[in-house]
């Protein structure tokens, strides 16, 4: 599957294109197809994003799951603070990454 | 410590509000990202792997107890409550949003500090010994030298857009405690025949994918010719450096393929034609820059001797203090490298109380250095045992300088956009297996140097051991290398072979630490025994 990513402009946050609008969360992440692109270019004119990128992922039960390794440190935050990760909670998260 | 005059606060004031507008006009979509890319990286401002990063500039590493409380409230206000110092003796915040990166600009300004120049193909943040106006080996203080270069370099107009950017360090001892010889520029003050100051000037060095050792290129520059010289060795860059590959743009590339006495040649024709522009300063600009940098008002008798009772203070005090120029007086360098712990991060907390302890016991001065620690530069040594006990109420007091738990670490990929790999962890997993105080001792002065990218800000070609991290096929692989330096004895660090997983690199590290210790003659260093007996017998146990 295909996900569409980028950060948030005011904030930086890290944002998954989520068939209508952005989400801080992976989980709510929708697979672009062919669309990215496009969907990019209109979302960046209408700053609701910036510098978006499309990334390879595949679905798992758990959600989808970025192909690369950085994609996932992106998704959840650093591995190495999981106070300050989407799932500070979760102490199994960061082997999600790995 | 240098305090801003009427040009300083004008200007910086000015980028602050100059700033504010590219920001507003970016927010309201008057500016592409394209467009503000450049604009807000010359102002420190990066957009990183999970929010915007802001590298704030600490000139020649020096900075007072108020600049570091800034430095803490900024963590406090805008970021996540801590700060990553670098090998840049900057700082660096990790979660910064765009909206207010004006307004932390213009806190910072209040304080005489700024992000100016801390990113961008210019004069960089001029670095420098950490140990300087204290340290008891120097022939003079470099900082008036470096704070010349700082206002000649700040928003030079002929190099804002250099072919790539130009890293410049000074000192004014023979021990390099700065990485000197890989700068672009380095810089030793020295003394001539005469007995006159000047700068013994090198350049070309650097790390990167290709690294190199500056080259001497002139033994003796005098102050009354020192900006002119420098100006003609960035014209020479400038008009030569390679602009169509940026991985080839940097000026070692340059003198490597000129040659450094071809190099040096075009620099003194330069030279020739910079110096009839009359752009020296007078020497009384030096004196009023110099007298800012006069040492603090040391006692003359302060007590000479330290209780060593305490068997825990006796261990910091042996590692982690240095020699002073001032009887009675010592240079304490606080370790951010707790066992397990991220390299180079301090909490709020942490910063205040740091900077509580300068105010109240090192004249109101500390230092910044590029293996990401701090440093009170002038604590009576009467004031010690105090210091070493608030440290440790903190979680600052490691005993571990200059041990192999003292690892430079870039952020990797935990933050950086640009990383293969991440660094952090594997310097947790490295200070864990060799936690062990007195196995650290025993194995000596180790300068263990981790980059997640072949940028190599983690100063892995001159760490006595080295880790490069790469991605193979998606997943992190380390590179081992051995026999780097970045002091004095500076050599490059050699390849030893295929990488290894993150477990596996630690395991190869224990190995060749296995091998020193079996092989070392008395006193040998590690990076000594490597010298003398070479790779075969490293590379042998690391993958025998």
């Amino acid at each position: 599957m295909k996900l569409l990513t980028g950060n948030d402009l005011p904030t930086g946050d890290v944002v998954w294109w989520t068939g209508e609008s952005w989400s801080r969360h992976l989980a709510e992440a929708v697979d672009v197809g062919d669309k990215g692109d496009l969907i990019a270019a209109t979302e960046v004119a209408a700053r609701r994003v910036n510098v978006p990128y499309v990334i390879d992922a595949e679905a798992t039960p758990e959600g989808p799951r970025p192909a690369h390794i950085k994609d996932r440190i992106r998704a959840l935050g650093p591995t190495v603070r999981p106070d300050l990760t989407l799932k500070p909670a979760d102490p199994q998260a960061g082997s999600w990454v790995i | 410590m240098y305090k801003y005059d009427e040009y300083d606060a004008s200007i910086v004031a000015a980028r602050v509000e100059e700033f504010r507008d590219q920001v507003q006009r970016r927010l309201a979509g008057h500016l592409t990202e394209d467009q503000f890319k450049p604009l807000r990286l010359m102002n420190g401002l990066y957009l990183q792997l999970h929010a915007y990063m802001l590298r704030v500039a600490v000139p020649y590493g020096t900075l007072d107890s108020q600049q570091m409380h800034m430095l803490a409230h900024i963590a406090r206000k805008y970021d996540r409550g801590y700060g990553h110092f670098t090998t840049r003796q900057n700082l660096q915040y990790n979660w910064i949003k765009l909206e207010d990166a004006p307004d932390i600009l213009a806190e910072l300004a209040t304080v005489e500090m700024h992000a100016i120049q801390t990113s961008g193909n210019c004069i960089r943040n001029i670095s420098s010994d950490q140990f300087a106006g204290a340290a008891a080996d120097e022939i003079t203080d470099p900082r008036p030298w470096a704070e010349l270069l700082r206002q000649w370099s700040t928003f030079h107009p002929e190099f804002s857009y250099l072919p790539r950017k130009f890293k410049i360090a000074v000192i004014a001892s023979d021990t390099d405690r700065a990485a000197m010889r890989l700068h672009d520029i380095g810089i030793q003050i020295v003394r001539n025949d005469a007995g006159d100051l000047g700068a013994r000037i090198y350049a070309g060095g650097g790390m990167g994918r290709t690294p190199m050792i500056g080259s001497l290129i002139k033994e003796f520059v005098p102050f009354a010719d020192f900006v002119s010289y420098l100006e003609a060795c960035l014209r020479v860059y400038n008009r030569h450096g390679r602009r169509d590959n940026i991985y080839k743009a940097r000026i070692k590339i340059l003198i490597h393929a000129l040659g450094a006495d071809e190099y040096a040649r075009q620099v003194e024709e330069e030279f020739q034609a910079v110096k009839a522009l009359g752009i020296d300063p007078p020497q009384a600009e030096f004196d009023r820059i110099a007298a800012y940098f006069a040492p603090p008002g040391f006692e003359v008798d302060a007590p000479d001797t330290v209780d060593r009772t305490d068997p825990d203070f006796a261990v910091w005090l042996d590692q982690n203090v240095h020699a002073h120029k001032a009887p009675g007086y010592a240079v304490v360098t606080i370790s951010l490298k707790p066992i397990g712990g991220i390299p180079g991060d301090a909490s709020a907390d942490q910063i205040d109380v740091m900077a509580d302890l300068a105010e109240r016991c090192s004249f109101d001065e500390l230092r910044v250095t590029h293996a990401q620690n701090i440093v009170l530069p002038h604590v009576r040594k009467a004031d010690l045992y105090a210091v070493w006990t608030a440290l440790r109420e903190a979680g600052l007091a490691e005993a571990n300088l200059d041990l192999i738990s003292d690892i430079i670490a870039c952020p990797g990929l935990d933050y950086c956009s640009l990383a293969n790999a991440r660094s952090i962890p594997l310097a947790q997993k490295i200070s864990e297996r060799f936690a062990d105080p007195v196995r650290q001792r025993d194995l000596g002065e180790l300068k263990l140097k981790i980059s997640g990218c072949i940028n190599a800000c983690g100063h892995h070609h001159a760490g006595h051991i080295g880790i490069l991290g790469v991605d193979r096929k998606g997943t992190e692989n380390y590179q081992l290398l051995l026999g780097g330096s970045g002091a004095e004895d500076v050599s490059l660090a050699d390849i030893t072979g295929p990488g290894f997983s993150e477990d596996g690199v630690v395991d190869a590290i224990e190995r060749a630490t296995d091998v020193y210790v079996r092989e070392r003659t008395p006193g040998e260093r590690f990076v000594d025994t490597y010298r003398r007996i070479g790779m075969a017998p490293f590379k042998e146990a690391i993958y025998g």
